[in-house]
């Protein structure tokens, strides 16, 4: 079994956050991984995406091929629809509904989340909306984890949950709690959807 | 032995220390900036005093670590491609000189360009300075190739280059690595002294016979490189360098239907592209970056052998290799299930927030608008990004410290005002020359110094010149009077603008300051005392 993940968003929103751990929960219950990530001028509050790859046996490239993933996870809706070429017929997409407008340029709204919810599996969150509302500003990584937990087959919900314990305990016990509730929070909206 | 989930980059790091480097010498520069940072992190590298602060460019690292090599230690040396076109002077005579202890040249390439301004492939840079080169495929390969670098590097007495490409550098996956790393004692010093005095007479007896070395090396490139014959069949061969590799295996799913070389040391092993060629219809050559291995192989094979990649158009001939491009060379379809909506815009890098350098253009803007000949030469760094809306503040962007040599060249030609835009860091690393030119010269120049106290666009490394901008430019022969500093906000664009105008009437080299800490390092600095107290 594999599993391979485009996630995408802004430079400085924490997608590497996202990804480091899944990649924790991956390699603790024996999973191979690949995990080509972005560095450099992108980061700059430019379009930036991670593609990282799970699988039971040996994974050869370290990119996804184009229409082979099986999800798009998101922390911006125009940013989900970016890599939709490469999202496999029956994959998921999993984002953010919130924009993040640091151009002059950003499309229309509505018609981004029109397409959006004329795709076949797309659960969409308004993951910096939930954040605010339970005073967590820097989890809604942590909440669209928490919504694409369901989904992400390879991983149960239980290991994926787990590994925020190990990779946020340096940080404190309060800071570990926080974020498991934000997984929580995450994961209860996309159940509302899906 | 244990697992770790290590970045490319970072298994090379640990693979050094590993092999027992005394020292790592380099100049930041994406994708190759985390192999220094690893090795500046690891509790190893204080336990044995190992070096790796970082140098003020590629030219300094690379002759300091041949320093090292010379008393007997193992050392590296890190870069980007473009930083070896910088330390190609010492790279290129280090394979003269030959090496003592073990030197390995760590070069990161950029295909597709995702942060550089080409996209050269050093592979010919190993090739024409005659040096061993390895390229390997995976992380656990990267890992691995430290130590086997090390003991090829010592056997062979010359430097050995190992290249990996931005995938490879910034990919992670689990590396088996060793508890314990090598201790070393220092070797003596070379029995001939006189290999390390390149005079002509000494140089040519070097040269002929690194030269005579090469069939050894090309011997020792065969023996890495492995054959993956698919059955008696003659069918489809392929070369797959590097991580090539993996983008055939990954299309291959398994199922054979192909005969693969494996090729992750050069010189090209001529022996292995012949018996691949006995056994194959036609070669495919598969390779991250340019040309390289497909140049070479046509005159290794008999007239009329169909040799196929990216100058037959089989493969994109620019940008990196995807594994949607290689399975395509190989035959294979595409999927496509879903386009991308029309409706969707391009997100450009942006300046920060809070950014000096916005503050800078800013002023810079509001006085060249007064003058419609004015031109600004700009560098290599964040500030780059000012060539963007709102800005549009740059003429030109070129390589590291062509700002201030290219204004006084368009100033040399009658253009006013020449206006230089530079980094703190990029400065130190190649602006200090050619500012001396402009002083001697008398350049009617305008040198901007945007000093963040960082080398901010690879994540905020020590910038070599901090607290020495006004004393260089002094002791370079720019006036006293005419070395202005200034601080980049907002309240102070009366100030700044002022201080432009009066500068750029000067007739003569000026340099302008504008100094105010790096906001992404800053708020890292405050939320490091917040967490301290």
């Amino acid at each position: 079994m594999k599993t391979d993940i485009i996630l995408s968003g802004v430079g400085g929103q924490g997608i590497l956050s996202i990804a480091t751990i899944i990649g924790e929960a991956a390699t603790k219950s024996g999973l191979k991984l690949k995990q080509a990530e972005v560095h450099g001028m992108s980061q700059r509050g430019g379009d930036v995406q991670s593609n990282l790859r799970l699988s039971d046996g040996e994974i050869a490239s370290d990119l996804i091929a184009l229409g082979t993933a099986d999800m798009i996870l998101s922390l911006e809706p125009m940013e989900a629809l970016r890599y939709l070429p490469y999202l496999n017929k029956e994959g998921w997409i999993i984002t953010s509904s919130a924009p993040f407008k640091n151009i002059p340029n950003y499309p229309e709204e509505q018609a981004l989340i029109d397409e959006l919810k004329a795709l076949p599996h797309v659960i969409l969150v308004d993951v910096d909306a939930l954040a605010h509302e339970h005073n967590m500003p820097k989890a809604a990584n942590v909440i669209l984890l928490g919504a694409a937990s369901r989904f992400l087959g390879i991983l149960s919900v239980e290991e994926l949950r787990e590994s925020i314990g190990r990779v946020f305990g340096s940080k404190g016990e309060a800071v570990v709690e926080m974020n498991k509730k934000a997984f929580d929070i995450g994961y209860a909206a996309a159940d509302k959807q899906g | 032995m244990n697992k770790k989930l290590l970045l490319g980059d970072e298994a090379i790091a640990l693979g050094a220390l590993h092999a027992g480097i005394k020292g790592v010498y380099a100049y930041p520069g994406t994708p190759s900036t985390e192999i220094t940072e690893f090795i500046q992190k690891s509790p190893l590298t204080a336990e044995r005093g190992i070096h790796s602060s970082w140098c003020t460019n590629e030219k300094t690292a690379m002759e300091a670590a041949l320093g090292m090599s010379y008393a007997g230690c193992r050392a590296i040396v890190c870069m980007k491609h473009v930083g070896l076109n910088v330390a190609a002077d010492a790279f290129v005579n280090s394979a003269i000189t030959g090496v003592n202890g073990g030197l390995i040249v760590i070069v990161a390439d950029d295909p597709s360009m995702h942060s550089s301004q080409n996209e050269q492939d050093s592979r010919f840079y190993g090739k024409f300075s005659l040096m061993p080169i390895l390229e390997p495929s995976s992380q656990q390969e990267a890992y691995q190739m430290m130590a086997y670098g090390f003991e090829l590097s010592e056997r062979e007495k010359l430097p050995v280059l190992l290249r990996v490409t931005t995938r490879m550098a910034h990919s992670r996956a689990a590396v088996e690595v060793a508890d314990t790393a090598q201790e070393l004692q220092a070797l003596p010093f070379a029995k001939d002294p006189s290999s390390w005095v390149l005079l002509p007479a000494n140089a040519r007896r070097q040269y002929a016979a690194l030269v005579e070395k090469q069939s050894a090396l090309q011997q020792l490139a065969s023996a890495y490189t492995r054959l993956e014959q698919d059955g008696p069949e003659k069918k489809l061969g392929i070369i797959a360098c590097g991580i090539g590799y993996n983008y055939v295996k990954e299309a291959e799913e398994g199922a054979g239907g192909y005969h693969v070389l494996k090729v992750s040391q050069y010189p090209l092993p001529k022996d292995k592209i012949q018996e691949l060629a006995a056994c194959s219809t036609e070669i495919l050559v598969v390779e991250d970056g340019q040309p390289f291995v497909e140049e070479q192989v046509p005159a290794m094979l008999g007239a009329g052998y169909v040799v196929k990649g990216r100058l037959t158009g089989d493969l994109p001939r620019t940008g990196e290799l995807t594994p949607d491009s290689v399975a395509a060379a190989m035959g294979k379809a595409s999927k496509r299930y879903f386009e991308t909506p029309k409706n969707l815009v391009p997100r450009p890098p942006a300046l920060c927030q809070g950014c000096g350098h916005r503050d800078v253009y800013t002023a810079l803007n509001e006085v060249v608008k007064e003058y419609p000949n004015a031109r600004v030469f700009a560098d290599i760094g964040c500030y780059t990004l000012g060539a963007l809306p709102p800005f549009r503040a740059i003429d030109s962007c070129v390589d590291m410290g062509a700002s201030i040599t290219m204004a006084k060249g368009a100033a040399d030609a009658g253009l006013f005002p020449a206006i230089a835009v530079i980094g703190d860091s990029t400065f130190t690393h190649s602006g200090m020359t050619g500012l001396l030119d402009a002083v001697n010269d008398r350049a009617n120049i305008t040198v901007v110094i945007s000093d963040n106290l960082t080398t901010a666009m690879t994540g905020g490394q020590d910038s070599a010149g901090t607290n020495k901008f006004e004393a260089i430019c002094l002791g370079l022969g720019v006036e006293p009077e005419h070395v202005r500093v200034v601080v980049p906000l907002p309240k102070n664009m009366e100030e700044i603008t002022r201080t432009i105008r009066e500068e750029i009437e000067y007739n003569g080299v000026s340099v302008i300051i504008p100094r105010r800490e790096c906001i992404q390092t800053l708020n890292r600095k405050l939320k490091q005392q917040r967490k301290n107290q």
